[in-house]
C-alpha cells in the first residue's frame, strides 16, 4: 500500500528534532490530560508514537485516496449550482476519508474535538497532502482558520464552532476583493450592526476566496462607517447555516483545480463579531495569513516532493541512447538538484513549524497563567524567529516548488508537456503558490526588516556554533560545506552594510529580494549541513549539493549588488 | 435502532506479495517471509459492518477471530475503525483447523457472544481461498446466509437489503435477521484508522497478557482503562468439542500444491434446483474433480 509517510523518511527525522520535547511539554501542560482523554499521551514518548502513528494515517490516505484521486478532482472541477458549490466527486470521496480518520481540528485542544498536536506534526500532514494533490490541501488546510478563531474568540464561539471543525465540517477566510487584493486595507464588505436583531449584517462582494462556501467563514469587513484605511476593519464569524452568502460564480483556473475558488455576495448575511472591532485587519488577519503562509510554505515543499518522485521515477525508467536517462549527468543534475531544493525548503519549512510551535504554546499558556521571566524571554525570542522565518519559508518553499516542478516536467521531455503524465499538474498547481497569501515580492516586504535588523544573521551564527558542537572538534566530511558557509555569510554581511550604509531606501526596495535571498541561502545551507551531521546517509547529497548550488546564487547577488552603481537605478525605473 | 453486529475477521500472510522464498521446499506456505496482515476482504466486510452502525445509532460491533495471539493486531486494527470490542479465540487445541473445525469454532464463539444481528465476514481469505468459513458459520448457528455481497443496502426491523454479485451481473435480495453476510472484494474498500481510536487501543492487549502484568505503573495504567483489555477464550471457554476442532475436527488434508493456469474458457450454469445439483456432482465425480 502506497503511503506517503513510510516513503518519505524526511518527515520522521524532522519529526524527532530535540525541542520537539519542549514543544510537548509546553503543547500538553506536563501532560495534564493523561486521565482526561483516552486518546491524550501519558509522556513524551508516548506523545512521539502518537504523531508518528497518526502521520502514518495521513499518508496512508495520501496513498491510497488523495494522490489516486488528483487526476480525476483535476479534471472534474467543482461546480456552482444555486449558489452553492458542489465539489469534484474525488473531492467529495477525500473529505470524507479525512473526516473518518479524524484529520480535522488537528492543532485544536482536545476540550473541543481536537487532537492537539503541535503545529509540526500538523504541517508535516500538510507536506504530505500538498504531496498528494496540492489543490486538495487548500481544503483540508483552512482548518488553519481554527487557529485564529481559537486565538481570538470567545469561549462560547469557540464551543461552538471549533468544535463543529474538529467534527469535520470546512473553514474559509473571506478576505480579498475585486479592488482589494495585496492591499487588504481597502477591503469595503459592509458591516452594520442590526439592533433589533442583536446582531451584524454583511452587505457586499468578495473575490478570490478558497473553498468560498465552507460551512464556516471568517470574514473580513469594514465595520467603521466613514473609514478608509486597515483599523476600520473587524473580522466576523459568518455561518452558513444562517444563510445569506451565496456563491456568484466559480473561476476557472490555471492550477489546484479542485479547489473552489468563489466569488461571494452577501446579502444582509448575520453574522458575529470575533475579537474586538477595529483590530480585525492590524491583528487578526495578521496572526491568520501567518500561519496560512507557513500552509502554503508546507504546499510548496510538498509539491516539490511530489516533482522530484515524478521525475525520478521517470528517468530510472525512461531508456534514450541504449540506457536510462538518469545515467546522463545532464539528468542528474536537474535530479540532485531538485532534491536538494526540496530538503532545504523542508528542513527551513520544520525550524518554523518549531519557533511557531514554541511561541504558540507559550502565548496560550499566557492565557492561563503569568509566565516566568524565563519564559517570558524565551516565548519573546521564539516569536521573532517565527516572524523572521515565516516570510523566508513561504518564498522559498513556493519559488523552489515552481522552479522543481519546472525541471519535473523537463525531466520528462515530450512527454511531460502532455496530459498522460502527472507532472504537468503538479506545474500548474505550484504556480499559486508564490502568489496567494502575499506574493513572493511581498514575502520580501516582510523580511527585509530582519536583513537590515541583522536577525538573520544572528541566527546564522547560531547554526554556525550548533555546527561546531556537532562537530565537537573533530574534522567531518562536512568542513568544505563549513568554509563556504562562512564565506557566504560574510559576503552576505558585506552586502548587507552595502546597501544600508547608503540609506537610500528605493535602492534597498530594488535590492531587497537579492538581500533576503542571500541570507535564506545561507540559512538552508546551514540547517541542511546540521541534518548532514546529524544523519549522512539521507542528507550528505542535498547539503553538498545545495551548499554549491547556494554558493554560486549568493555570489551571483553579490557581484550584482557590489557593482551596481547608484545612478543604474534609473535604469530600473519604468515610465 | 441498534444492531448487534459480529465481525469474523482473520490475521492471513500477505500473499499479494510474494517473494521467492514464500513457499517452503515442502510445499506450504512460508509464513515466517510473508508479513501477517488483515485478510482484505475482511476489512471489506468491516466496513459494510460500519456504515451500518453509522446508519443505525446505538449499533455495536464486536470483532472475533482465531488465530495466534499475534492475531490481537486484526482486533486493534478493527478497533482502530470503529469497532466496539474485539475477541480472541486462541488455544493450542484449536491449531491446524481446517474450514469445517475453524467454522465450528467460531461458532461456538458466536454463541458464546450470545447476542447478535448481523454476522459479517469476507468471502475468502486469501491463504486458503476456500470461501466456505463464512456459509458453514452460517449452516452450524442455522441461519440465513447473504453470499458475496457488494452492498448492505439498508437494515430497518429485523430485515437486512442487499446487494450480490451474480454470474453476469447483481441482484438485490432481503433476508431476515439473525444473518450471515459475506463480503464480496469489489465491495467498498475499508475505512483508514481514525486518529483518536489510534491513540486510545494502541496498547489494547488479550486480557490474560494484562493480568500477567508485574509492573506496578502499568498495572494502574490498565486498571483504569478497562476497554484495553481484550477478550480472550480458548477451547474450554466456548464449550469446544475436542473431536471438532483443530486438527482431530479437520477431515481435510492436502496432498500436495501445484501450481496451474485455468485453461477452460467456456462456463456452465446450474440453478439452485435439485435436478441441477444432482447433475451437476455427477459431472464432478465423473470427472475426478471431488471424490
Amino acid at each position: 500500500m502506497a503511503n506517503y509517510y513510510t516513503e518519505t523518511p524526511e518527515l520522521k527525522y524532522h519529526l524527532n528534532h530535540p525541542l520537539m520535547k519542549r514543544i510537548v511539554e509546553l503543547k500538553e501542560r506536563d501532560y495534564a490530560d493523561k486521565d482526561k482523554y483516552d486518546y491524550a499521551p501519558q509522556n513524551f514518548e508516548d506523545a512521539m508514537d502518537n504523531f508518528d502513528r497518526v502521520l502514518d494515517i495521513v499518508g496512508e490516505i495520501c496513498g491510497e485516496v488523495i494522490g489516486p484521486n488528483a487526476e480525476g478532482v483535476d479534471h472534474d472541477g467543482p461546480k456552482c449550482e444555486n449558489g452553492r458549490v458542489q465539489y469534484a466527486p474525488g473531492t467529495d470521496v477525500n473529505i470524507d476519508a479525512t473526516r473518518k480518520a479524524g484529520l480535522m481540528g488537528m492543532a485544536m485542544p482536545r476540550r473541543f474535538g481536537g487532537l492537539n498536536f503541535p503545529i509540526v506534526p500538523y504541517i508535516m500532514a500538510a507536506d504530505m497532502v500538498s504531496s498528494a494533490d496540492a489543490g486538495f490541501e487548500n481544503l483540508w488546510g483552512l482548518q488553519d482558520c481554527a487557529e485564529t478563531l481559537y486565538e481570538f474568540g470567545n469561549e462560547d464561539q469557540k464551543m461552538r464552532f471549533l468544535t463543529r471543525v474538529c467534527a469535520g465540517e470546512t473553514m474559509s477566510m473571506d478576505l480579498t476583493e475585486p479592488d482589494a487584493g495585496s492591499d487588504l486595507q481597502s477591503v469595503m464588505l459592509k458591516a452594520t450592526y442590526d439592533e433589533k436583531e442583536n446582531c451584524w449584517r454583511l452587505n457586499g462582494v468578495k473575490r478570490f476566496i478558497t473553498n468560498g462556501d465552507a460551512d464556516i467563514h471568517l470574514v473580513l469587513a469594514r465595520s467603521e462607517e466613514g473609514t478608509h484605511d486597515g483599523r476600520g476593519l473587524s473580522m466576523f464569524i459568518y455561518d452558513k447555516r444562517q444563510g445569506g452568502v451565496d456563491v456568484r460564480r466559480i473561476e476557472n483556473k490555471m492550477g489546484i483545480k479542485g479547489s473552489p475558488t468563489c466569488e461571494l455576495v452577501y446579502k444582509n448575511a448575520k453574522a458575529e463579531l470575533c475579537g474586538d472591532r477595529k483590530l480585525g485587519l492590524i491583528k487578526y488577519v495578521m496572526a491568520l495569513m501567518n500561519g496560512a503562509r507557513l500552509g502554503i510554505a508546507a504546499q510548496g515543499v510538498g509539491l516539490s516532493q511530489a516533482a522530484y518522485n515524478e521525475a525520478l521515477a521517470y528517468a530510472k525508467d525512461r531508456k534514450q541512447f541504449g540506457k536510462a536517462i538518469i545515467e546522463f549527468p545532464a539528468v542528474a543534475d536537474l535530479l540532485s538538484t531538485m532534491k536538494a531544493k526540496t530538503d532545504a525548503t523542508r528542513a527551513i519549512l520544520y525550524e518554523t513549524a518549531r519557533f511557531v510551535d514554541m511561541y504558540k504554546a507559550l502565548d496560550d499558556i499566557s492565557k492561563e497563567r503569568k509566565l516566568t521571566p524565563e519564559e517570558r524571554a524565551e516565548q519573546k525570542k521564539y516569536s521573532k524567529l517565527a516572524d523572521s522565518f515565516t516570510p523566508l519559508s513561504k518564498a522559498m518553499g513556493s519559488e523552489f516548488a515552481n522552479q522543481n516542478t519546472y525541471d519535473c516536467i523537463q525531466v520528462h521531455g515530450g512527454s511531460g508537456f502532455m496530459k498522460e503524465y502527472k507532472c504537468e499538474r503538479i506545474y500548474r498547481d505550484a504556480r499559486i503558490t508564490s502568489i496567494y497569501e502575499g506574493t513572493t515580492q511581498l514575502q520580501v516586504v516582510a523580511a527585509i526588516r530582519y536583513v537590515t535588523t541583522g536577525a538573520y544573521l544572528t541566527q546564522i551564527e547560531d547554526y554556525e556554533q550548533q555546527i561546531s558542537m556537532l562537530a565537537a572538534g573533530q574534522s567531518t566530511p562536512f568542513d568544505i560545506l563549513r568554509d563556504k558557509l562562512k564565506d557566504m555569510a560574510d559576503k552576505t554581511r558585506m552586502a548587507i552594510n552595502q546597501i544600508t550604509e547608503a540609506k537610500d531606501q528605493e535602492l534597498l526596495d530594488l535590492m531587497a529580494r537579492r538581500l533576503v535571498e542571500m541570507c535564506a541561502h545561507t540559512i538552508m545551507g546551514n540547517l541542511l549541513v546540521i541534518d548532514a551531521l546529524k544523519a549522512p546517509e539521507m542528507f550528505a547529497k542535498s547539503a553538498n549539493v545545495y551548499v554549491r548550488y547556494a554558493e554560486a546564487e549568493v555570489e551571483k547577488h553579490m557581484t550584482f549588488i557590489r557593482k551596481f552603481q547608484a545612478e543604474n537605478i534609473a535604469d530600473y525605473r519604468q515610465a | 435502532m441498534g444492531y448487534k453486529i459480529i465481525v469474523l475477521a482473520k490475521q492471513v500472510p500477505d500473499t499479494r506479495n510474494v517473494g521467492p522464498d514464500a513457499m517452503t521446499p515442502e510445499g506450504t506456505v512460508n509464513r515466517a517471509a510473508l508479513p501477517a496482515v488483515f485478510n482484505p476482504e475482511d476489512l471489506n466486510a468491516l466496513e459494510q459492518a460500519l456504515r451500518i452502525k453509522d446508519a443505525n445509532p446505538g449499533s455495536t460491533i464486536t470483532m472475533l477471530t482465531m488465530g495466534l495471539p499475534k492475531a490481537t493486531e486484526v482486533l486493534r486494527e478493527g478497533l482502530y475503525r470503529g469497532a466496539d470490542a474485539g475477541v480472541l479465540l486462541t488455544d493450542r487445541a484449536l491449531g491446524g483447523a481446517d474450514t469445517l473445525a475453524t467454522s465450528y469454532t467460531l461458532a461456538q464463539g458466536i454463541k458464546k457472544i450470545g447476542d447478535y444481528d448481523i454476522i459479517v465476514c469476507g468471502r475468502q481469505a486469501i491463504d486458503g481461498d476456500t470461501a466456505q468459513v463464512g456459509p458453514q458459520v452460517a449452516e452450524k448457528l442455522g441461519l440465513t446466509q447473504i453470499t458475496y455481497t457488494e452492498e448492505v443496502l439498508s437494515v430497518a426491523g429485523k430485515k437486512i437489503t442487499a446487494k450480490r454479485h451474480i454470474d453476469g451481473g447483481v441482484e438485490t435480495v432481503e433476508g431476515p435477521l439473525p444473518i450471515v453476510i459475506t463480503v464480496n472484494g469489489s465491495a467498498a474498500p475499508c475505512r483508514t484508522r481514525n486518529a483518536k481510536l489510534v491513540m486510545k487501543y494502541k496498547n489494547a492487549k488479550p486480557a490474560p497478557e494484562i493480568a500477567a502484568l508485574t509492573d506496578e505503573a502499568e498495572k494502574a495504567y490498565y486498571a483504569t482503562r478497562p476497554y484495553l483489555a481484550i477478550q480472550q477464550w480458548g477451547a474450554a471457554d466456548i464449550d469446544a468439542d475436542p473431536a471438532q476442532i483443530g486438527k482431530a475436527g479437520s477431515p481435510t488434508n492436502v496432498k500436495a500444491v501445484k501450481n496451474i493456469v485455468f485453461t477452460a474458457k467456456e462456463s456452465k450454469t446450474f440453478t439452485a434446483s435439485d435436478n441441477d445439483i444432482d447433475n451437476l456432482m455427477a459431472e464432478l465425480i465423473q470427472s475426478n474433480t471431488i471424490g
